[in-house]
């Protein structure tokens, strides 16, 4: 049997905002029933542009359903940029805690969160340059990698409780293992030191080589640097990249992307004229 | 409150009489079966007793029985033994839906080289007899088939079963936990050629299980040490469970008919009940073909888990084949195995019964599950869409 927390318990026998709102700001449905959980959100905001209410509908177990309560009872009250900030921990710490096996479950309640709010916000629901890698369960990369960054997760097994990833045939098992190194070679983004110019052209010369360019190259494209002026980073694209018609978005959503999440927020992309 | 145990397929409460008859040889007659003195000699005796009566139960000779401490054990035993006798051998027959002490052990086996095949089973938990036939080869060791299954109670044709590995030379085993003391076994009917038997689902306590070996089968021990079990299993003997199995196995042959008469009325009763008040819920496995205490109900559009817990704030004690129960993310792989669609093997209860079951019981549960997956389903994003698409119809 789980040991679940009373907090947990309290939630699961008398959750609190079941149901679904009508004419809903954000609505979203996360998971699915071969998952064996899913979570229907929906919330409305007040004129002031606070969530005045937000409900759930949850299929699951105990904790799918108490992670779903306390979820909409935290954000309520909060702005939609409050709200996004609220993490899977943040929903298995207002519980008390969840069981290892049973993260999946806050993290969920996060997804759930975000989708709602692309929803309100009208931007698409699917995260762009997201590829799936657990098949069984539709996990993708960004959401694997943003669990073990945000969890500090540093194996297959803790990646599997946390996002269901790998825990059907295991075929991802490898893939997971990389992604997990990938993620652990990164520099620390928390206890980030103020970079001299010097540094920071480094950085994102070596960002560029050892995050970007690989995957371009995989699509037969490429880039490369021209000048770093400040925090515009001036590129040139080659290979199938500079004949491509997406290649402005490959630049803003890939490249720029990366380059503001491990090297600075202020970085630009921009492309070298032709 | 009162505890509704309605989960006998995981395990049982020891019987009184099974309690009575350890007690002294916990206390006073502590002494060692294999001593020379009659301060041990007369738990030797005891155990001899014990033997007779689980041989009794299975119609088997008492050389045929040894003791061991569970039916994982016995299961381990069996398979490996017949890898070792018959070491020119590397292949292996075994169904989809065995308990994990055969599966876990033949995927580790898989990993060292063995060849397994899992038979498939259809929708209803049958196996195809002719399927077993088919993969047969002159390189199989052993054909091992449980005779009840613990999640659905379907019962496979183990005898006809064993008929057709001996026709070609293979050895037979089965993991009969869940069968004995609810179906009748007679090992003279048969030529099944090992059988296993755990203690704690036949109301003796946890710890101690049986390997029946019939006469004449090569046997190479498991545990390997000292002469106790005819040299077929070390470790100085558990005299007080193995003295409680022998009146368990006793009490069991006195209640096989209740167990199919009365225990299966109770069972029949709640199932028809379930489903007559629960829309959209079935029942999983072969429902002709089954062991008289066990009935596994989905509840469509409902979790496993979240049902047993809200359950047990009532005091009643069932399992779920849900994922989220096991801690593995998939469910049970008898009911995959069945091709029971996700959307009911996640809200699948397993309810087993057992002799100490009563009526009043039996209507309390009637009366109170059909509020509990309302509730469920009243939180289930998929019920209301459900609803919605019927009434458009």
């Amino acid at each position: 049997m789980w040991e679940y927390t009373d907090k947990v318990k309290e939630h699961f026998l008398n959750p609190h905002n079941v149901g679904e709102i009508e004419n809903p700001d954000g609505i979203a449905e996360v998971g699915s029933l071969a998952c064996g959980d899913a979570l229907k959100l929906t919330f409305k905001l007040d004129e002031n542009k606070r969530i005045k209410d937000a409900k759930f509908k949850t299929f699951g177990c105990a904790s799918a359903i108490a992670s779903s309560s306390a979820l909409t009872e935290i954000i309520k009250g909060m702005t939609v940029d409050e709200a996004l900030k609220v993490s899977n921990q943040d929903i298995a710490q207002y519980l008390g805690g969840l069981p290892d096996e049973k993260m999946h479950c806050s993290v969920m309640g996060k997804q759930a969160l975000e989708k709602a709010v692309e929803n309100y916000r009208g931007a698409p629901a699917l995260e762009e340059g997201a590829k799936i890698i657990c098949e069984c369960f539709g996990v993708t990369d960004k959401e694997i990698e943003r669990a073990i960054r945000e969890n500090n997760l540093s194996t297959v097994e803790d990646v599997t409780n946390y996002t269901k990833a790998g825990g059907g045939c295991g075929g991802c098992h490898d893939a997971i293992a990389q992604i997990i190194d990938r993620v652990k070679a990164e520099p620390k983004t928390d206890s980030k030191p103020k970079l001299t110019n010097i540094q920071k052209i480094r950085l994102i010369e070596e960002t560029i080589e050892r995050e970007i360019r690989p995957s371009l190259k995989q699509d037969g494209g490429d880039i490369e640097i021209i000048d770093i002026i400040g925090n515009r980073v001036i590129v040139a694209t080659r290979g199938a990249c500079a004949t491509c018609k997406a290649s402005d978005i490959t630049l803003k959503n890939f490249v720029e992307y990366r380059l503001k999440e491990l090297v600075s927020p202020d970085i630009i992309v921009e492309e070298a004229a032709k | 409150m009162k505890t509704i145990y309605l989960d006998n397929n995981a395990t049982t409460q020891v019987a009184e009489d099974v309690l009575d008859v350890m007690m002294p040889y916990f206390r006073d007659l502590y002494g060692n079966p294999s001593s020379m003195h009659t301060f041990g000699g007369q738990v030797g005796q005891k155990i001899r007793q014990a033997r007779e009566q689980v041989a009794s139960l299975l119609g088997a000779l008492p050389e045929e029985i040894v003791f061991t401490s569970c039916g994982t054990e016995s299961d381990n035993s069996a398979i490996r033994s017949a890898l070792i006798t018959r070491s020119d051998k590397k292949h292996i027959v075994i169904s989809r839906v065995e308990h994990p002490a055969i599966r876990t052990l033949c995927s580790h086996l898989g990993m060292q080289g063995y060849k397994i095949t899992e038979l498939s089973v259809d929708k209803n938990g049958i196996l195809d007899l002719e399927n077993l036939e088919k993969s047969m080869t002159p390189d199989t060791a052993i054909v091992s088939l449980m005779w009840g299954n613990n999640e659905t109670g379907v019962i496979f044709p183990v005898e006809e079963a064993a008929g057709m590995a001996h026709e070609k030379g293979i050895l037979f085993h089965t993991d009969a936990v869940q069968a004995i003391g609810k179906i009748p076994i007679n090992m003279k009917n048969n030529v099944i050629d090992m059988l296993s038997i755990s203690g704690h689902k036949l109301h003796a306590p946890k710890g101690i299980g049986v390997l029946y070996i019939r006469r004449g089968t090569k046997f190479s021990p498991f545990l390997i040490g000292g002469h106790q079990e005819k040299e077929r299993r070390g470790g100085t003997e558990n005299t007080p469970s193995i003295i409680g199995l022998g009146k368990a196995c006793e009490l069991a042959a006195r209640n096989m008919e209740k167990e199919n008469t009365y225990v299966k009325r109770l069972r029949d009763k709640l199932e028809h009940e379930l489903l007559k008040r629960i829309p959209q819920s079935r029942v999983n496995g072969d429902i002709g073909n089954r062991l008289p205490n066990t009935t596994n109900i989905s509840f469509e559009y409902v979790e496993g888990e979240a049902i047993l817990l809200l359950m047990n704030e009532l005091g009643i004690c069932a399992s779920s084949g849900s994922a989220c129960t096991s801690g593995s993310l998939q469910p049970s792989h008898v009911l995959r195995a069945m091709g029971v669609p996700f959307t009911m093997a996640h809200g699948s209860i397993r309810f087993s019964l057992s002799v100490n079951n009563t009526e009043e019981e039996i209507d309390f549960v009637i009366e109170k599950m059909p509020a509990i997956i309302e509730r469920l389903r009243g939180m289930s994003p998929f019920w209301n869409a459900k609803e919605q698409a019927c009434s458009k119809q």
